[in-house]
């Protein structure tokens, strides 16, 4: 088990070495969502919607944006292709290291960038506003290191297997623009048809969205935060075996 | 001496699909192996490029599973305990594996740790290797900066980092300037002076005949030829005569016909523009073949008389040449 968290840890260092190297590529990863925020968010101001609370409408977009920067993870695949070229994966295979091991020290320093471009992003928030119940955003942030473990996973293993930085872009802007729109992110799915609102129940980023929205304004009891904890952690688990399954069988 | 690799009947399959033909069709990358290494010694796989040596040494390598056959390697079961193979071995492949994006130290003590050293072992060995292949001045520098051949001894410290029992080595030189080239052999013969086994692949017969103390010739996923590469050239019986020869006229039947029926002619192999004999004793009958040529009035361009080489070998087995492939 020691052995298992040394190997982890081994590459998360190596991978936040190799983001801390290229400090535009980090900039652009931590600052975009602020873009977001700063562009977007002043919309909603002047817009009427059912179902939206009027003066809230930060409260409700700004949980919602964490959830965004989530799907932009399905791109992160890009990163291992270029370890995959080279024979660095191959390489890291011969060694005894677990691959479970190995696979999750560069998905959690995905991970923890993520989560600090979310911090930026709300602390960003505040002064537009934004007001929210503290101990429900910790708990957030629980769920979001869930999403992003998730989505990250599985674009390694779609990297992986397909092997190709175009085809996993295109497939992943296939994948996580439905998604969105299916998620209630940009605008509330209490504004679509039914048939709309039925599909959207297979999306997970529907609950993901949901329980974002209750845990800021601390609502730990409500069914919708459960409901999401065990979907996402579920799919995070398959999608991390899924990674693990490709990088095994990896070859450049 | 021990054997460390042993195989029987190792086999790769691969299933390629064609963009136009809907059934996938099935390559026989390698088609049955047995192979016996000892323990100790460099072996090398000589071969032109397509014969099937890289996928074995992946398969032994353990990154790529056998379609069948099996293999043992340091005493381990290839199909159920390739973890404990993968304690044992170092593996440099052609594209080498260092990350560009790391400095030359930070790969090493990455790989050290990741095959279960303590830091202060990983340390230490890469402080060794830096300094036994001469790359302390590049250790802190990023590798996309470092040379082609700076590069490769890299790669090899890599491979080697963790000083593994057994080292995979894929066509090491391949793309080095004769001096790095030369640099490497030393350290690949240093490493085996300390005990390590060494099984590589080359396609270069210079490299095969100079650094391998076994050479297995692989042709089209067979293993065709094995031994030292004396006993190799000395199934080969004498001497080698080249005679190049136009090909336009009728000259190159007539001395064909004329080669075959010398009793001292052991074989004639024709090709484009020339003639090759396998011919006994060759400095003495030399003189005799050209008074032949001379009386039947037939011209030749060159004649060169040398010992067999590895490639007369695999000429011999394979009916090619490897040489053909490089020029």
């Amino acid at each position: 088990m020691f052995g298992f968290w040394r190997e982890t840890r081994l590459m998360m260092v190596r991978n936040l070495t190799r983001w801390a190297r290229n400090p535009a590529w980090l900039m652009v990863g931590l600052f975009q969502p602020i873009l977001y925020l700063l562009l977007f968010a002043p919309l909603l101001d002047s817009l009427h919607m059912p179902g939206v609370d009027q003066g809230n409408t930060l409260k409700s977009f700004t949980p919602g944006l964490l959830v965004m920067l989530a799907m932009n993870a399905g791109f992160a695949g890009m990163n291992i292709l270029d370890d995959l070229h080279d024979g660095v994966i191959e390489r890291l295979r011969v060694t005894p290291a677990s691959r479970l091991a190995l696979i999750l020290g560069i998905v959690l320093c995905e991970v923890l960038i993520a989560l600090l471009s979310s911090l930026l992003l709300i602390l960003a928030a505040v002064p537009m506003g934004f007001r929210a119940d503290w101990p429900g955003i910790a708990l957030l942030f629980g769920l979001l290191v869930l999403v992003h473990t998730m989505m990250v996973s599985a674009s390694y293993a779609v990297a992986l297997a397909i092997k190709d930085s175009n085809a996993l872009a295109a497939m992943a802007s296939a994948i996580t623009i439905p998604l969105l729109l299916l998620s209630g992110v940009l605008l509330p799915l209490t504004l679509a048809p039914a048939s709309i609102r039925t599909i959207a129940h297979a999306n997970p980023f529907f609950y993901v969205v949901d329980a974002a929205r209750a845990l800021a304004s601390g609502e730990f009891g409500n069914p919708d935060v459960l409901r999401a904890f065990v979907i996402v952690g579920a799919l995070a688990v398959l999608a991390l075996l899924w990674a693990t399954r490709r990088f095994r069988q990896a070859v450049a | 001496m021990n054997p460390i690799i042993e195989t029987r009947q190792l086999k790769k399959e691969f299933r390629v699909r064609q963009s136009k033909e809907r059934q996938p069709q099935i390559i026989e990358a390698v088609k049955g192996i047995d192979l016996v290494v000892r323990a100790g010694e460099i072996f090398g796989f000589l071969g032109p490029n397509g014969a099937g040596k890289t996928t074995t040494l992946r398969m032994l390598a353990t990154l790529i599973p056998p379609s069948s056959g099996q293999a043992t390697i340091a005493g381990y079961d290839l199909a159920r305990e390739a973890k404990q193979i993968r304690s044992c071995i170092g593996y440099v492949s052609q594209a080498g594996g260092a990350d560009v994006t790391a400095t030359g130290r930070e790969n090493l003590m990455l790989q050290a740790q990741l095959h279960g050293l303590s830091r202060r072992d990983a340390e230490q060995h890469t402080n060794a290797l830096l300094d036994v292949l001469e790359l302390e001045a590049l250790a802190d520098r990023l590798v996309k900066t470092y040379s082609g051949g700076q590069r490769r001894r890299l790669d090899l410290a890599l491979g080697m980092v963790h000083r593994p029992r057994l080292l995979f080595l894929d066509e090491p030189t391949t793309g080095l300037d004769p001096q790095s080239r030369a640099r490497l052999w030393d350290e690949v013969r240093r490493l085996r002076a300390d005990g390590t086994t060494i099984f590589l692949t080359t396609h270069y017969l210079e490299e095969a005949d100079a650094l391998a103390d076994r050479l297995g010739i692989m042709d089209d996923g067979l293993i065709v030829a094995e031994g030292t590469p004396e006993s190799l050239k000395q199934q080969i019986a004498g001497d080698v005569i080249t005679f190049g020869v136009k090909s336009s006229n009728g000259t190159r039947q007539k001395l064909e016909a004329l080669f075959c029926q010398q009793p001292y002619v052991r074989e004639v192999h024709p090709a484009d523009n020339q003639i090759q004999l396998y011919v006994e004793r060759g400095e003495e009958n030399l003189p005799a073949l050209l008074h032949l040529l001379d009386a039947a009035g037939l011209a030749v361009q060159r004649v060169a008389l040398t010992r067999p080489s590895l490639d007369d070998v695999f000429l011999r087995k394979t009916g090619r040449s490897l040489r053909e492939e490089h020029a």
